[in-house]
């Protein structure tokens, strides 16, 4: 108590408030972590900023990081959306993304599993596949707004039968999509420099981060994640929002199944966009948003995602073997979890404040 | 049994001086209360008297910042819920805090099973839960699970379980509210019995008959503070009620100006109503009419049905049955964005529940009713909202750091400001204001009321809502009266007196009058 008033009453009051508005800002600690990753990278990985141009594509480390981590970056873009309206999540993303991709795949092969061929034109076939996502989406929403089912347990409905559904759309073959045009997708368009992946999910980020603020979707959605009762009272439909939030994020899941069908050339739905779900509700927690619903920042959710892809390079660069990977990353997830916990923040904040204290009793 | 062990002494639990504030709000000053061994005390008061803050800083919930607590001449401290318990003073809520998944026996055994070899003794536990019910006459089997009783046998488990332990004061905070009149008297029989076994009994209520029923003592506190401490008998109803309610009116008596209603004569209402009911739970079947520049007040305790009233006509409880008109059209209002079509407002009763989005900014809570309105496409742009927004936080000079401060950090009354705030910014005809003065210090009702009288003198129509018997008085023109779910009195200007409207609140028996 004392040390807080001595603080309070000394010199340098431009200090406190600046140091007082980083700590509570929220972009601050994933933004902090990501310095850390890129740091540590500097350090062990002298190439780290080298950047090449090989066979027409921008490479290194960073466009690395960039193409790895853009499907998970536009499934985490629809994963926030859900977190914020809800309090809940959506696990059925990996599937869905499956799903998306074995529609366009069924519709560009045809009845062959391997051909270099267009069956249909493309651009049908890419709608197909968005608008299977976008159905996806509709019926967990359904099952969560109109049936008030829990979110996890109404998508472990499509977790667990999307992968099926996919198989049975590719009639249980993975299909190989051998038309060079469909690399376009998820590798390089000819004479770009740039890795599609990356032009894609930037795209995808910037028309989110739109509709977020052009529209009031952005105030609907945390009005209702804050509050439902008052919504209600308020004129906002909050089934409607919950519903919409739920479409938007399988039709973003759809996007990443394509690219990253597209990025690897075949269709295999046992193993597309796997693990994804989990990587995603990380990277919304590592973006500094609340998991219970409410408030969300886009820029966290994309960083939280990029950061998660960049221990996961940083790991390879460090020769660390592919079956130990999920160990390294656990210990460090968990020190980000700790850090980014309030129980901690609220210590830190005490010591950062007796420390500050400290000094000005003493300049004072 | 350890219920049994209390013998009849003088033993009492003594506050004196109690004092508690929050940022922004006075919830108690210099309260005294004794509570004696063997007695039922009433603790009465309206909302935001202090009654609850007295029984969390009690029970441990809330460190009181003055005063001192005695048990039996002894001073105690208590910090925690844990801490009250060990003082032997147990409470049991309004909602029944056990797990409805469980038996009875383990509801009551919780946490304190009985055990053999480190095991759970059920024989024992459910030996020992039936020995502990006959001797209260409760009729619920051990082994039953908890929810396959009503809710007055589970409030009764809950005591149990709280006396079973070394009980000497028991806390009942409106344990009558959900249950019928035949639980009502099987609830008093218990508490009569742990009376006489030596209990101390808190009784909150807000039915008054009850009060008279049961009760041996009342203590009244207003505002936050002791009014004082009454023997039943020495106490008529009337009296109790005026006490609650408090006598003084202040000088700003006359704000409202001759609203005769017979100027309203040939005038169409802005609202009418027509045997609308939004079900027999909520509110009977009612008629209303409300003219331009009116404020009519909406009175009668707590679970009145004060409040589902003006629910049913906003949309915010669908109304099953009855016909509503605005301004002589026929309308139908199935949610509340209908409502606010047809110009419709309404602040909530439970400001932190229905009212504000607690992470929101002061600016975005402001204009979220109007955005709402115009819909998801029709976005406010950042420079017409942050006008907004800093219009009326001048205009109902509402305390904040800026317009981008999070509204949970307001204080109560500023919160409610920003509230209106939000409905005036939707230009509304028709504004249904519940409780907008409740929790929140007193220079700011004086401003909201002021508020009030300046909308119905800009003509519109104001359906207010308080607890606060004198300022209904001043702001109001007409008053309906509201008990158990109906509407049973429309008071007229020339009526609108204290004693009046007391014994219509109280009902016909009011006695020695």
């Amino acid at each position: 108590m004392s040390n807080l008033s001595s603080g309070n009453k000394s010199a340098k009051p431009a200090l406190k408030p600046l140091v007082k508005s980083v700590l509570s800002s929220r972009l601050t600690f994933p933004l902090a972590v990501l310095l850390i990753v890129v740091v540590q990278n500097i350090i062990t990985t002298p190439t780290f900023f080298h950047i090449s141009i090989t066979n027409g594509l921008i490479s290194g480390y960073i466009p690395n990081i960039l193409d790895e981590a853009s499907r998970l970056v536009i499934v985490t873009l629809g994963m926030t959306l859900v977190i914020a309206a809800t309090g809940g999540v959506d696990i059925s993303v990996g599937p869905i993304m499956a799903i998306a991709a074995s529609f366009c795949g069924l519709l560009l092969n045809g009845t062959e599993y391997r051909t270099d061929i267009f069956h249909s034109p493309l651009i049908l076939a890419l709608l197909v596949g968005v608008i299977g996502g976008a159905l996806c989406g509709a019926f967990n929403g359904f099952l969560v707004s109109g049936l008030k089912i829990q979110p996890m347990i109404a998508t472990l409905i499509l977790y667990m039968a999307g992968r099926s559904i996919a198989k049975q759309i590719t009639h249980g073959q993975t299909i190989y999509l051998m038309n060079p045009v469909y690399k376009w997708l998820g590798v390089q368009i000819p004479g770009v420099p740039i890795r599609t992946t990356i032009i894609i999910s930037t795209v995808m980020v910037i028309l989110v981060v739109l509709l977020v603020k052009l529209t009031s979707l952005g105030l609907y959605v945390q009005s209702v994640g804050i509050n439902g009762s008052s919504a209600r009272l308020v004129g906002l439909n909050s089934r409607a929002i919950i519903f919409m939030a739920f479409v938007i994020c399988g039709i973003l899941a759809a996007v990443a199944g394509l690219v990253e069908s597209s990025n690897v050339g075949s269709v295999n739905s046992g193993e597309l966009g796997s693990g994804i779900e989990m990587d995603a509700i990380l990277a919304v927690a590592l973006g500094g948003n609340m998991l219970g619903g409410g408030k969300f920042s886009i820029a966290g959710s994309v960083i939280g995602a990029y950061i998660i892809q960049a221990i996961k390079t940083t790991l390879y660069a460090m020769n660390v073997r592919a079956d130990q990977l999920n160990v390294f990353k656990a210990l460090i997830i968990i020190v980000i979890i700790v850090a980014s916990s309030n129980v901690f923040k609220e210590k830190l904040k005490k010591v950062t404040h007796k420390v500050f204290s400290k000094n000005m009793s003493v300049g004072g | 049994m350890d219920v049994m062990k209390h013998e009849q002494n003088s033993s009492a639990l003594i506050m004196t001086g109690i004092g508690k504030s929050f940022p922004g709000v006075r919830a108690l000053y210099n309260v005294d209360f004794k509570l004696r061994q063997g007695e039922i005390h009433a603790l009465m008061g309206e909302n935001g008297a202090g009654k609850s803050t007295l029984v969390k800083v009690l029970t441990g919930v809330y460190l009181m910042d003055e005063g001192s607590v005695r048990i039996d001449e002894n001073p105690v401290i208590i910090r925690s819920p844990q801490d009250a318990q060990k003082h032997g003073i147990s409470t049991v809520y309004q909602e029944v805090n056990l797990c409805w998944n469980l038996t009875v026996a383990e509801n009551l055994f919780l946490g304190r099973e009985p055990r053999k070899m480190g095991l759970i003794d059920w024989g024992q536990m459910n030996r020992k839960a039936g020995e502990l019910l006959q001797e209260l006459n409760i009729s619920a089997d051990p082994t039953a699970q908890l929810d396959s009783y009503s809710i007055a046998i589970q409030q009764m488990i809950a005591i149990a379980r709280a006396i079973y332990t070394e009980c000497k004061f028991l806390i009942l905070d409106e344990p009558t509210s959900s249950l019928d009149a035949d639980e009502v008297k099987k609830l008093f029989t218990l508490m009569r019995k742990l009376k006489d076994k030596g209990v101390g009994i808190i009784f909150i209520t807000h039915f008054l008959e009850q009060v008279y029923e049961v009760c041996d003592r009342i203590t009244v506190l207003r505002n936050g503070e002791l009014v004082g401490e009454y023997e039943l008998e020495k106490l008529p109803r009337l009296e109790l009620v005026t006490k609650m309610i408090g006598k003084e009116i202040e000088n700003l008596s006359n704000l409202n100006t001759n609203k005769d209603e017979s100027r309203f004569e040939g005038e169409v209402p802005i609202i009418e109503a027509r045997e609308v009911s939004s079900g027999p739970s909520r509110v009977a079947p009612f008629d209303l009419k409300m003219y331009e520049g009116e404020v009519v007040g909406f009175s009668g305790l707590l679970g009145s049905g004060r409040s589902e009233l003006v629910r049913s006509i906003y949309g915010a409880d669908k109304a099953v049955q009855g016909q509503l008109f605005i301004k002589g059209k026929k309308v139908r209002i199935k949610k509340p964005l209908d409502a606010m079509r047809k110009g419709m407002a309404y602040l909530p009763e439970d400001r932190k529940v229905d009212g504000i989005f607690a992470d929101l900014s002061v600016r975005e809570n402001i204009i979220i009713a109007l955005q709402a309105k115009k819909g998801i496409l029709k976005r406010l742009t950042r420079k017409e909202m942050e006008t907004y927004a800093d219009e009326y936080i001048k205009l109902l000079n509402i305390k904040t750091a800026n317009r981008e401060t999070p509204i949970k950090s307001l204080s109560g009354g500023n919160q409610q400001k920003v509230i209106l705030a939000r409905w005036l910014l939707t230009n509304p005809q028709f504004m249904i204001l519940d409780e907008p003065t409740r929790g929140i210090d007193v220079g700011t009702k004086t401003e909201i009321q002021k508020l009030i009288l300046k909308l119905a003198g800009e003509g519109k129509s104001v359906a207010f809502i308080s607890s606060e018997m004198d300022e209904m008085i001043r702001t109001c023109s007409r008053m309906v009266v509201m008990r158990d779910r109906y509407k049973i009195k429309e008071l007229t200007q020339a009526e609108l007196n204290q004693s009046a409207i007391m014994k219509t609140i109280a009902g016909g028996e009011v006695g020695n009058e």
